[in-house]
């Protein structure tokens, strides 16, 4: 078998660990150095997660033999030890399409923070890649406190970045983001430790193994874990009333770690995902639907939070905050339905609104530089501590890399009213294709119930109310003559801005292909035994006789032994 | 033993949750430090509780589990027991930070009626 490709699983998460320990040993002064290190990481991982992607397809095509091969995860043994001992990283075909997106959102943050917010406080790029990586772990790992360690790692790199740039609201906010997370970190260890005392094993996939077979005793024990474990990462994807951190502390951070922040509440969605999918799937017959109802009345609550939020918020920043909480309820609650062709929607619902709003807090900065001053917080401030970094801190202006565009009212209210459009989910564009697929879904069951209706409801008045918003906000920002020369806008910011909206472009144009994928990963997410059965049965390394259905020549792209695809 | 370590649990989580809601910083670290203690035992208390139980298996023969402790939870409190003091100490260095920039220990950085 070809070594290098089974490695490829573990190089989103080495890469940019090694990337930021080499960049720690920097010195702060060698700042091209720095940049061209780490975007060129970033780029990498683009390019890694895309082979991933295509590994994960291309094993469907080449291995069916039936309508039941859709999905073959590759399962990664750490220390090649035997699944349920060691610590196992899979990916399948929902991994793979969040870490892309990740990957592509942090290459276009930290493009767009090139402009001048790298340097407005220390080690931002470390600081931006150990994110990544963290969030990349949390996507690949197959075991749940492997889990937590990842979560920990993007958190406390995410702690660091909210505080980057410094400043009195910067810092009471993460004060609250810093504490509150904490907290919730003691909630997701007690639900671990429920778990393992209910089933004894750390790994996901034997977990829901093991869950089927309980005593009453420890099934109460199990659910009562999965709740708190759930209500954890609830917290994170931002769930009514558990997320009134969120807008505040998603305003205070600076534009690009705001817009990679926008793929840290989905990775709360994206675990309540796979989790539910495993632990309480069709096949796990006595909990299987646990708590289905708390995700879809939490979530219709959480829609109806943001809705208001987006309505009464007077700020951009706030708007697209709470913006994060519509798109976290509209996921939750389509979680809560369920079912394959809801779920297809939803994934695709994810990825357009991620993208969208994170090109949204790219472009409220510029947008928002002709405004009074007044209500916007200071993009660079004073030093807190008198530490090594005092001397190269405000420099925001003169050595700039920009130009003034004679148009740049015309580029920044392009853009804007383009992620209007994409957040309120009006035709043609990604959102709009994203929200028709929900609605579609919902009405092809044969009995409508009445969750699908106010679900329904939901979505029209929250894409209303951000229409409504966006607009104002528009007619004040662009329409409004401005009395100063018109701002200055650099290259650096137009292309990461343009390259997001480009991928919701490309989504809409290539809707067909994308949501067949889509579907494909709701059909595997539906069959758990396979996910399981790739996990429990990956072969260890070495071993010559490894149970694979078939053995690969080697030198082409054929999976490596260790996939686990037999299905008994 | 078992009773011991309940109450344990229970009071350490209940001082912490205390501590935690009341409105100065300095009350919230000591909270979630008490409640991260609390939470370690919780851990320890997932692998079933034994006395004088090794947790190192020998080389020797064929092992009998049920003579051995858990030695799984003890290795995850040993994660929790780093990541969580990791995380206090730089909740220690932002409080430090928002006491120096808005001059009070309030949480919301200002005091009660301003």
């Amino acid at each position: 078998m070809n070594g290098w490709m089974q490695h490829l699983i573990i190089a989103p998460i080495i890469l940019p660990l090694l990337v930021s320990a080499v960049m720690l040993a920097l010195d702060e002064r060698r700042r091209v150095l720095k940049r061209v290190l780490s975007l060129s990481t970033a780029a990498t991982l683009i390019a890694i997660s895309a082979a991933l992607l295509w590994m994960v397809t291309h094993s469907a095509t080449t291995g069916a033999e039936g309508p039941d091969a859709v999905s073959k995860p590759f399962v990664y043994l750490l220390g090649n030890w035997a699944a349920p001992f060691g610590i196992v990283l899979v990916v399948d075909r929902l991994s793979a399409l969040m870490l892309l997106l990740t990957n592509v959102l942090g290459f276009t943050s930290l493009f767009y923070a090139l402009a001048r917010w790298d340097r407005s406080g220390p080690r931002f790029h470390p600081l931006f890649l150990l994110l990544l990586m963290g969030v990349n772990g949390a996507f690949l790992t197959g075991d749940i406190f492997n889990l937590f360690v990842f979560f920990e790692v993007l958190l406390a790199a995410s702690y660091g970045l909210v505080l980057h740039g410094s400043g009195t609201e910067r810092t009471s906010a993460s004060l609250h983001y810093i504490t509150i997370n904490v907290a919730t970190s003691m909630l997701f260890l007690i639900g671990v430790a429920m778990l393992y005392a209910a089933t004894g094993t750390l790994n996901m996939a034997d977990i829901a193994d093991r869950s089927v077979g309980l005593p009453l005793d420890d099934i109460i024990l199990f659910e009562g874990g999965a709740a708190i474990l759930g209500v954890a990462f609830l917290v994170k994807a931002g769930i009514w009333p558990l997320s009134f951190w969120l807008p505040r502390t998603y305003a205070a951070a600076v534009p690009p770690v705001a817009a990679l922040f926008a793929i840290m509440s989905k990775v709360g969605i994206y675990v309540i995902l796979r989790l539910s999918s495993l632990f309480f799937g069709e096949t796990s017959n006595r909990i299987a639907g646990f708590a289905d109802n708390w995700l879809i009345y939490a979530g219709f609550a959480t829609i109806i939070y943001g809705t208001v939020g987006i309505l009464s918020a007077r700020q951009l920043t706030r708007i697209a905050g709470h913006y994060v909480l519509v798109s976290s309820g509209t996921l939750l609650a389509a979680i809560g339905i369920g079912g394959q062709a809801v779920t297809a929607a939803l994934l695709f619902y994810l990825v357009s609104s991620t993208l969208s709003v994170s090109a949204l807090y790219l472009i409220i900065e510029p947008v928002e530089r002709n405004a009074d001053e007044e209500d916007i917080i200071a993009g660079i401030a004073e030093p807190v501590f008198d530490d090594e970094y005092v001397g190269g801190q405000v420099e925001e202006e003169e050595d700039e890399i920009g130009v003034v565009i004679p148009g740049t009212i015309a580029i920044l209210g392009g853009g804007f009213i383009f992620c209007a459009l994409l957040l309120s989910g009006l035709p043609p564009l990604s959102g709009f294709i994203a929200k028709f697929a929900i609605f579609d879904a919902l009405f092809k069951m044969t009995i409508i119930p009445t969750t699908s209706w106010i679900m329904v409801a939901l979505i029209i008045i929250s894409g209303l109310a951000t229409l409504v918003a966006m607009t104002r906000a528009g007619i004040d920002l662009l329409w409004t003559p401005a009395e100063d020369a018109p701002a200055h806008l650099s290259v650096i910011e137009v292309v990461p801005i343009g390259l997001l909206l480009g991928v919701c472009l490309t989504l809409m144009t290539m809707a067909g292909p994308v949501m067949a994928y889509m579907e494909d990963t709701a059909a595997s997410l539906q069959t758990s035994a396979r996910y399981m059965n790739a996990v429990v049965n990956a072969p260890r390394t070495g071993q010559a006789d490894a149970p694979s259905a078939h053995s690969p020549a080697g030198g082409n792209i054929a999976p490596p032994a260790n996939d686990g695809v037999v299905i008994p | 033993m078992e009773i011991v370590l309940s109450l344990a649990i229970g009071i350490l989580t209940a001082s912490g949750l205390w501590l935690l809601f009341r409105p100065r910083t300095f009350q919230l670290l000591l909270g979630l430090a008490l409640l991260s203690y609390a939470v370690n035992l919780f851990i320890l208390a997932s692998g079933r509780l034994r006395t004088d139980a090794p947790a190192i298996i020998g080389k020797t023969g064929t092992p009998d589990p049920s003579l051995y402790a858990d030695p799984l939870p003890q290795a995850l409190v040993l994660t929790a027991i780093v990541i969580s003091f990791a995380t206090t100490a730089l909740l220690l260095v932002v409080v430090m930070a928002s006491r120096g920039l808005t001059g009070t220990d309030h949480v919301d950085g200002e005091e009660d009626g301003q």
